[in-house]
């Protein structure tokens, strides 16, 4: 290893030198984020667990029902929603994602990075929304890509032996537009999570416990209260977006938010996740 | 320049640093030093704005750390715990925190140059030995060519070769009028290093004084000086009260004076000198002795021979 240049470690050092003017701010913040984001192999894979959730599930979901469809009895085509079909990946796809929220904070804690990242740029919660910005938009753009893909490819299994939806029927670009934007806003809710625990196994478990236990847990209690709580789980307003037969689906009732309603709630718990993240950042020792 | 007034840090019911005010000033290298668990990490951590304290306030450069600008083009640091995702290359950990700062990509080249990286710049950080590590450290706090540099254990995992670039570095960071603050425990090290020590113990200022100074408060400080002139010498540091013992081919092993005194009086005597060596086992005594009283655990007092010249 070479160390003759030890000793030079600036050839025109002068304490005096001027300090260029202004401070620094979010388009570096936002430069590096990005840099962080795509440099380390967990984001790649993360991102190819996602679409093999989202199109992939999507595509054997389509497949075989097309394939069966003709041997399928009345019960199974009543309210046989094409959209909806397609985008059954939805569910794994919030999973992989929060998993690729989760790392992009976490990683910084487990790692120690965190440190150098405060020391480079102390105002925390412009770094917080830097980082949220960046993953936000990476995951916006996957996300949206991800869905109208797994719905094309899912109408063109469909198409020939099984009815099938286009675009412009009413309610279809909603759901497909709305399912990336739900798996968008739960990529973010990660994040927020993973601030405020800072460890990534706890974060995953938090995360994959609100959206999955806490639906079962709430089956257990009567039915009126299920009816009243029930509509505000992220997986129940995530699988009412992606339909376009409102007020079905496997938790019925007429009980159910509109799909923006629900979409509105989702970005309150991810906003308020985010802000108590922010405030906690502040607040602790790095 | 670093100025500390009151710091008080506790986490918890532990005190980690108590009402500690000290400073750094700048063109010379200070040496932090101090028991493991005296709180060096910690006021280090301060410093930099990692840490919040609980009272009192520091500030670089007249700001607080908070208030910089630019922080990374006025204050470098190598922390102690690494601070690097272990599967980010070197060059992408550089230039992540190059971009935060508006510091050019060039310099990222210049640094992993000046640190002797560049053929594992793209490595991933997590397969680097913990000497490279410390290196990936001292590259980032030198990204933006700051005036203050933090060093944490600079030397921890360095073979002998990296331990005397470190230092080589040090000196010259200082020598371009730089300030230079350097933890460690190992009080031989700075003693070679460093020309203004910052000690402290329990969280608390112990001494804060040239190098030369402290060790000549030990009371046992041994130099061990070898020369042609050996009795014409011995007798110049008689009058000026030292004790000397006088081995064979001219060595004299002096105590009651400091090398750099020692030093100057044969200078005047017109003595040459061919050695003029601090013995590391007194150096050690010196610290311990200041730090005998903050070790935040002892060996059983019985179980260890007391510090030699100890007043006690």
């Amino acid at each position: 290893m070479s160390t003759v240049s030890a000793g030079l470690p600036s050839k025109d050092f002068s304490v005096d030198r001027p300090v260029p003017p202004g401070r620094y701010g979010p388009a570096g913040l936002l430069r590096a984020e990005w840099t962080k984001l795509r440099s380390v192999r967990s984001t790649v894979w993360t991102l190819v667990v996602t679409v093999l959730a989202v199109v992939g599930i999507g595509a054997v979901a389509t497949a075989v029902t097309a394939a069966h469809w003709n041997g399928g009895g009345p019960a199974e085509r009543f309210g046989f929603d094409p959209t909806q079909r397609s985008l059954a990946g939805l569910f794994l796809g919030q999973i992989a994602i929060g998993v690729l929220g989760v790392l992009a904070m976490s990683a910084e804690f487990s790692s120690g990075t965190i440190r150098a990242t405060f020391a480079a740029a102390p105002h925390r919660t412009l770094v917080l929304v830097c980082k949220t910005v960046v993953f936000g938009l990476v995951a916006l753009v996957t996300s949206e890509v991800l869905t109208f893909a797994a719905f094309e490819l899912g109408q063109q299994l469909l198409k020939g032996t099984t009815p099938y939806a286009t675009l412009g029927q009413p309610g279809v670009l909603r759901a497909v537009a709305g399912a990336g934007l739900v798996l968008t806003v739960m990529g973010l809710f990660a994040l927020g999570l993973a601030a405020i625990i800072r460890h990534t196994a706890g974060a995953l478990a938090t995360y994959v416990g609100l959206l999955l236990v806490l639906p079962l847990i709430i089956q257990a209690f009567p039915t009126s209260f299920q009816q009243a709580v029930l509509r505000y789980m992220p997986l129940v307003i995530a699988e009412h977006m992606a339909t376009t037969r409102l007020g079905g689906g496997a938790f019925g009732g007429g009980s159910l938010l509109s799909p923006w309603v629900g979409f509105a709630v989702l970005c309150g718990y991810t906003l308020a996740a985010l802000v108590v993240g922010a405030v906690l950042l502040n607040r602790r020792d790095a | 320049m670093i100025e500390a007034r009151d710091l008080t840090k506790r986490y918890g019911e532990a005190l980690a640093v108590d009402h500690l005010s000290f400073e750094v000033r700048p063109g010379r290298v200070t040496g932090f030093l101090g028991p493991n668990g005296a709180g060096k990490s910690t006021t280090m951590r301060l410093i930099l704005g990692l840490d919040r304290p609980d009272s009192g306030r520091v500030t670089v450069n007249g700001r607080t750390y908070h208030d910089l600008p630019w922080p990374l083009r006025e204050v470098g640091a190598l922390l102690e715990a690494r601070s690097v995702h272990p599967g980010r290359s070197a060059y992408m950990h550089l230039l992540s925190l190059a971009q935060t700062n508006d510091i050019p990509r060039s310099r990222v080249d210049e640094v992993l140059e000046l640190v002797g990286l560049t053929s594992v710049a793209r490595r991933r950080a997590g397969t680097f030995s913990l000497g490279m590590g410390q290196r990936l450290g001292i590259a980032a706090a030198m990204l933006g060519d700051p005036a203050v540099l933090l060093f944490d254990e600079p030397v921890n995992g360095l073979d002998p070769e990296g331990i005397r670039w470190v230092r080589m570095l040090l000196k010259s960071l200082a020598a371009e009028g730089r300030t230079v603050l350097v933890s460690s425990h190992l009080m031989s090290e700075m003693a070679v290093t460093a020309d203004h020590v910052v000690v402290i113990g329990k969280g608390r200022l112990i001494a804060e004084q040239p190098v030369g100074e402290l060790l000549a408060r030990s009371s046992g400080g041994l130099v061990r000086v070898r020369t042609p002139g050996a009795e014409q010498l011995q007798a110049v540091l008689a009058r000026e009260g030292a004790r000397i013992e006088a081995g064979g081919d001219g060595t004299l092993e002096v105590t009651g004076l400091s090398a750099s005194e020692i030093g100057e009086l044969a200078l005047s005597a017109g003595v040459a000198l061919h050695e003029l060596s601090p013995q590391a086992g007194t150096l050690e005594e010196a610290f311990m002795e200041l730090t005998k009283d903050s070790v935040e655990f002892r060996v059983d007092r019985d179980g260890r021979a007391p510090v030699a010249g100890a007043p006690r």
